[in-house]
C-alpha cells in the first residue's frame, strides 16, 4: 500500500466514522414527543385504567402471584370504576422501560411496577408522562408523580419465628437466603428474634444461595441446613423448593410470599404472605378522588399487608395464642420487632435500650442479631 | 468426617445432570454441530419427565420420556440447521427460548404436584462401608450410569470406526462426504443422541435431584453444560471431571455455610467460572492443544452439493 492510498483510506475512514457518530447522536437525542395521553374527559366517567407489571409469572404461587392477587382484589372492590391490566415476566432493565412506556401510551392513568429493579425505568417514564401516576414497590426513588410502597415483611417473619421457636426440637433454625441486602437481613434477624422471644436457646444457621430463584440450589441449601442440624426452615427466595425439601426430609418449613400450604401438607407450619390488595384499592381511590400525593408507604401487620397465614392445624394452641398475642401487639403498636436493646452476634449494641427502630434504621440493617451463626457476607 | 462424606455424595449428585447434558453436547459438537438450545431442551424434558413420573410412578419411564422429548426438540433443531442450513447460533438460541416458554406453558398444571416417595436407592453391601458407603454408594443409579456413559463415549469416539467417522464429520465434512459418508444423516444422529442425553439430564433434575416442577427450574445448567464441553476440550473423561468440579464447588459453598464457616458466597459462586477461565488460558497457552481437540468445522454449515 503506498502512502497516498493509505492517506485516502484514512480520510475515508474518518469520514465514515464521523457520519456514523452524527447519525448516532441524532438517534440519541430524545424526540420531544409530548403525546397527549389523556383524552378529554367524556361526559360520563369512563373507568380508570390501571396497569401492573410483574417480574415473574403470576402462576408461580410466589411474589408476583401475591401482587396479582392484590390486583384482582382491587378490581373486585372497585367494580366498574376501574379496568386493570397486567404484564408478567418483564425483565428488569431496558425492557421494563419499554413496557411501562407502552402502558402509559395506552392511556393507563396509574401504573404499578412491583419489583425493585424497575425503579430507574419508572423514574424515566414518569418524567415523560406527568399526568400519569406511577407506583413502585420496594423502591426508594420518588418524583412528583412517582411514589413508593413496601411491606414490613419482617413482621411476618417475626411471627413465623415464634412458631419456629416453639416447634424446633434441635433449637436450630435454618434460613435459605438470597442476597445480603438490608431487606433480607432484616427478615433473618426478625425470624431469629421471634423465635428467641419464646425460646432463648434458639440459634439460626443461614445459607446464601446468591439467587432469588434457583430451585435445585435452594433444595441443596435446605439439605445442607438439615444436615447441619436445622429442623425448621424459612427462605427468602421465590420458589417452593425449600418447603418441598422439608416435606421430603420430614422437617418443618414456612411458605413465603403467598399461601403455600398446598405444596407441603406435613411440613408447612404457616406462610408469611403478602397482601397488596388493600394498598391497591387505596392507591386507585386516591387517583379517582384526586387526592394522590407522592410519598412513601410502609405497611405491616397492622394494615394487613403482611401476616402469617394458614398456620397448620397441628401447631399447638398455646403456640397459636402466642402468635395471636404478638400479632395484636404489632397491630396496636405495643410491640415492635426491633426494639432496643438489639445486640448483633459480635456483641455490639446496634440499637440502644428502649429505642424503637425507625425506617432509616430498618433500611440499613447489615448485621446478624445475637443467635444467628456466622458473619454477614461482605460486599452487599 | 460424616459431613465430608455427605459433601462427596452431594457433589456426585450435583455433577450428574451437568455430565449427562455435557456428554450429549460433546457428541453434537464432535460432529460439528453447536446446539445452544440445551437449556430449553432440558426444560422441556424436565416437564415431560416430571409429568410421566407423576402418571406412571416409574422414574425410568420418566427418563425415557425426557430422552424422547429432548430428541424430538433436537430433531427440529437438527432439521433446521443441517438441512435448511440456518445459523446454528441463532437457531440454538431460538430453541432455548422456545423450550423455556413451552415448558412453562405445558407445565402449568404440574406446579406444586408431589411425586410418590421412593426409597433412596443404594448399593447393597458396599453401602455399609464406613465413610465410603455414605459418600459413594448411596446414590441414584443414574450417578453410576453417567460414569459408565463417559467411559463409553470415550471408547466410542476413539476406539470405534463409527466414532472415527463422527469425528471426521466434525473435522472436515467435505472429506467425509467425498469418502461417501452421509454427513447430514450422521450429524442428525449425533444431534438426536445429544438431545436425548440433555433430555435425560432434564428429567433427572425434575424427578430425582429436585423432585418438583417449576418454571425455569433448570436455572442455567444447560449453559453450564455448554461451557463444560469447552472446559473439557471435547474429551469425555475431562468433561466428567469438570462436571464434578462445577457441582462440587457449588455444594462445598453451601456445606461450608451450613457448617458455620464463612466464605463470601459470591466468591464461591464465582469459582467454577474462574476455573473455566484459568483452564482456557492454560489450554490456549499451547495453541496445538485446542487445535488438536476442537472439532475444526464446529458451528459451520455443510452444503453437500458445493
Amino acid at each position: 500500500m503506498n502512502h497516498r492510498t493509505f492517506l485516502k483510506q484514512l480520510a475515508l475512514g474518518a469520514l465514515v466514522a464521523a457520519a456514523g457518530l452524527t447519525a448516532c447522536s441524532k438517534k440519541e437525542a430524545p424526540p420531544p414527543a409530548p403525546t397527549p395521553v389523556a383524552a378529554p374527559a367524556p361526559a360520563k366517567p369512563a373507568p380508570l385504567k390501571a396497569a401492573f407489571i410483574y417480574v415473574g409469572p403470576v402462576g408461580d404461587a410466589g411474589y408476583s402471584f401475591a401482587h396479582d392477587e392484590g390486583r384482582k382484589f382491587a378490581a373486585a372492590q372497585l367494580g366498574d370504576k376501574v379496568v386493570t391490566t397486567y404484564v408478567e415476566k418483564v425483565a428488569e432493565g431496558p425492557d421494563a422501560e419499554r413496557v411501562i412506556r407502552d402502558l402509559a401510551t395506552q392511556g393507563n392513568k396509574i401504573i404499578f411496577a412491583t419489583s425493585f429493579g424497575f425503579g430507574d425505568s419508572m423514574v424515566k417514564v414518569a418524567k415523560d408522562f406527568p399526568d400519569v401516576y406511577f407506583e413502585h414497590a420496594t423502591g426508594y426513588k420518588t418524583a412528583p408523580n412517582l411514589r413508593v410502597y413496601e411491606a414490613r415483611f419482617h413482621e411476618g417473619a417475626y411471627l413465623a419465628g415464634i412458631v419456629a421457636g416453639k416447634m424446633t426440637r434441635t433449637n436450630t433454625l435454618g434460613f435459605v437466603a438470597s442476597f445480603p441486602i438490608p431487606e433480607v437481613l432484616r427478615n433473618i434477624d426478625a425470624y431469629t428474634l421471634g423465635a428467641q422471644s419464646v425460646n432463648p436457646k434458639v440459634k439460626t444457621k443461614v445459607v446464601w444461595v446468591g439467587a432469588w430463584f434457583d430451585p435445585p440450589k435452594e433444595t441443596e441449601a435446605a439439605k445442607s441446613l438439615i444436615n447441619g442440624g436445622a429442623d425448621v426452615l424459612l427462605q427468602n427466595t421465590d420458589s417452593t423448593a425449600v418447603l418441598q425439601e422439608a416435606e421430603r426430609s420430614k422437617k418443618y418449613a414456612f411458605g413465603w410470599d403467598s399461601d403455600m400450604s398446598a405444596f407441603a401438607p406435613k411440613a408447612h407450619l404457616g406462610s408469611v404472605a403478602l397482601n397488596w390488595g388493600g394498598y391497591y384499592v387505596k392507591a386507585i381511590n386516591d387517583v379517582l378522588d384526586h387526592t394522590w400525593k407522592t410519598g412513601e408507604t410502609k405497611w405491616g401487620v397492622k394494615e394487613g399487608m403482611t401476616d402469617l397465614v394458614k398456620v397448620a392445624d397441628f401447631v399447638p394452641a398455646d403456640v397459636k395464642a402466642k402468635v395471636d398475642a404478638a400479632r395484636q401487639g404489632l397491630k396496636d403498636g405495643t410491640l415492635a420487632v426491633f426494639t432496643g436493646p438489639v445486640v448483633d452476634n459480635t456483641g455490639k449494641v446496634q440499637l440502644a435500650k428502649g429505642v424503637v427502630a425507625d425506617d432509616k434504621w430498618l433500611g440499613s440493617v447489615n448485621f446478624y442479631v445475637k443467635g444467628v451463626e456466622g458473619k454477614v457476607p461482605a460486599g452487599k | 468426617m460424616n459431613q465430608l462424606a455427605l459433601l462427596v455424595a452431594a457433589t456426585l449428585s450435583a455433577g450428574t445432570p451437568l455430565a449427562l447434558a455435557g456428554l450429549g453436547l460433546l457428541l453434537n459438537e464432535r460432529a460439528g454441530v453447536l446446539n445452544l438450545g440445551s437449556e430449553g431442551i432440558m426444560l422441556v424434558a424436565a416437564v415431560a419427565g416430571f409429568g410421566t413420573a407423576l402418571l406412571t410412578g416409574n422414574e425410568w419411564a420418566a427418563f425415557a420420556a425426557g430422552a424422547l422429548a429432548g430428541a424430538a426438540l433436537s430433531a427440529v433443531f437438527g432439521w433446521l440447521v443441517i438441512w435448511l442450513n440456518t445459523n446454528q447460533y441463532a437457531t440454538g438460541l431460538a430453541i432455548s427460548l422456545f423450550g423455556s416458554g413451552f415448558s412453562a406453558f405445558v407445565g402449568i398444571d404440574l406446579v406444586g404436584k408431589q411425586l410418590v416417595e421412593t426409597p433412596a436407592p443404594s448399593v447393597p453391601l458396599l453401602r455399609d462401608l464406613p465413610f465410603l458407603g455414605e459418600a459413594l454408594f448411596k446414590q441414584h443409579p443414574m450417578v453410576y450410569l453417567v460414569m459408565t456413559l463417559a467411559g463409553a463415549a470415550a471408547w466410542f469416539l476413539y476406539r470405534t470406526r463409527a466414532g472415527l467417522v463422527l469425528r471426521a464429520v466434525g473435522e472436515s465434512p467435505a472429506s467425509a462426504h467425498a469418502l461417501g459418508y452421509p454427513v447430514r444423516r450422521i450429524r442428525l444422529a449425533a444431534v438426536l443422541a445429544g438431545g436425548a442425553l440433555c433430555g435425560v439430564a432434564g428429567a433427572y433434575l425434575s424427578v430425582v435431584y429436585t423432585p418438583l416442577w417449576v418454571e425455569g427450574m433448570v436455572a442455567g445448567r444447560g449453559w453450564i453444560a455448554l461451557a463444560l464441553t469447552v472446559f473439557a476440550t471435547w474429551r469425555p473423561a475431562r468433561l466428567l471431571l469438570g462436571a464434578y468440579l462445577f457441582g462440587g464447588v457449588t455444594m462445598l459453598q453451601l456445606f461450608l455455610q451450613a457448617q458455620g464457616v464463612q466464605v463470601a458466597p459470591q466468591f464461591m459462586t464465582m469459582l467454577p467460572y474462574v476455573a473455566t477461565v484459568v483452564v482456557l488460558v492454560l489450554i490456549s497457552s499451547n495453541p496445538l492443544w485446542i487445535r488438536l481437540n476442537m472439532p475444526a468445522s464446529l458451528g459451520k454449515p455443510f452444503f453437500p452439493g458445493a
